[in-house]
């Protein structure tokens, strides 16, 4: 049943993710952490920032690590398989279609109308992964407000911005000069 | 298109997973990236495809659903050896980042506990939230290029929608794929009244 339901969550994560990348981010919030409670918010997180440092795409990434926590390499292979099967079907339709008829008006209008939704929910999952770094796994508030998380995030942005780095630099960059203030206060635990 | 006459099918095959294999190995930085290596190894150096056609093909390699690496490289395939070589390609492009993750997936249950990989990851969170909000910024910034204050409208729209009221994603992924449909098929029905 456990394979079931990894295949199932996958495959929804494969068939409605467009756009690649970060893309993907929001529907795995949903399922793995919001409709399953296979991960905290917390070890999602530490899944993304995996997924970003390793090669691969996001969304096998995190169907492999999510797979192998939960039901170990069968697991890891089916919600694998899950997510990719998807893709196989329908980019395999849309070549068939498109060297027939070599439009895709319609294929591009949709993903015109998509974008928006597809920005809009990255941002939602970077809220949440945001409100998670600044105020911990409780409840927002001032008593929990980490100065340490939010100056990090602040100064990270602002090298993005305008230094356009390698994002995995700046995710590396965090986690040394992160981790030796987080040490210095005491520790996270 | 098939200028390799020289090697057999067989050899093919495994040049094509040979190839498949090393770039997904060692491609950090996702689909847009691993394209361009697709280009330059199937186009440029083998010459199994024309370098127009990768273009189209990393069109419909982004205009389908799921990882745009792994649709590039079935298409890749598809074009050249056809189903075969569909299953080929995906194998090569699955493998390394399922090894690797795999080996840090067993790790990542053994290290989390040590206080100072605790830490660490922690100081990534805040790295992680800058990077989700620096691409946020800049896929808003093209949204408005490309449609104008009605796309930033629909962005946060489905922004409250998804954070504020918790919608689900899917159903704000098919509400806005409908809208784009139908505005296509306006703008396209427009376009012939026009001509008549």
């Amino acid at each position: 049943m456990l394979y079931m339901q990894l295949f199932f969550s996958f495959f929804q994560i494969g068939m409605f993710s467009f756009g690649g990348g970060m893309a993907a981010v929001p529907l795995i919030q949903q399922q793995v952490v919001n409709g399953h409670d296979w991960l905290t918010m917390s070890e999602f997180t530490d899944l993304i920032t995996i997924a970003e440092m390793t090669p691969g795409p996001i969304a096998v990434n995190s169907s492999t690590f999510v797979g192998m926590r939960i039901a170990g390499v069968p697991g890891a292979l089916v919600a694998t398989l899950g997510c990719i099967l998807p893709s196989c079907v329908i980019v395999a339709l849309l070549a068939w279609l498109y060297f027939k008829y070599q439009n895709l008006a319609y294929i591009q209008g949709a993903l015109a109308g998509l974008r928006p939704a597809v920005v809009a929910l990255i941002a939602s999952a970077g809220v949440s992964i945001l409100t998670l770094a600044v105020f911990g796994d409780g409840v927002a508030s001032a008593a929990a407000f980490n100065w340490l998380g939010a100056g990090l995030f602040a100064a990270a942005l602002v090298v993005l911005c305008r230094y356009k780095p390698d994002p995995i630099l700046v995710m590396a960059g965090c986690g040394v000069l992160g981790g030796a203030l987080y040490m210095l206060q005491g520790g996270v635990v | 298109m098939q200028t390799e006459t020289t090697k057999t099918p067989k050899n093919r095959y495994w040049t094509l997973f040979l190839s498949t294999l090393t770039i997904s190995a060692f491609t950090f930085g996702g689909g847009y990236v691993i394209v361009s290596l697709l280009k330059k190894k199937f186009a440029d150096e083998l010459h199994w495809l024309e370098p127009e056609e990768m273009l189209d093909l990393a069109a419909i390699a982004q205009s389908s659903p799921g990882a745009v690496a792994v649709n590039a490289a079935i298409l890749v395939a598809y074009r050249t050896l056809g189903l075969p070589g569909m299953g080929v390609a995906i194998l090569g492009t699955i493998i390394p980042p399922f090894v690797i993750i795999s080996l840090v997936s067993l790790c990542y249950t053994a290290f989390r506990t040590n206080p100072i990989v605790a830490a660490v990851l922690k100081g990534m969170q805040s790295g992680v939230a800058a990077v989700i909000a620096d691409v946020t910024v800049n896929l808003t910034r093209s949204v408005r290029k490309e449609s104008g204050t009605v796309g930033v409208l629909i962005l946060i729209g489905a922004f409250l929608a998804s954070w504020l009221f918790s919608v689900n994603v899917l159903w704000i992924i098919f509400i806005c794929a409908a809208y784009g449909l139908g505005s296509t098929w306006l703008r396209l029905h427009r376009r012939r009244e026009r001509m008549l």
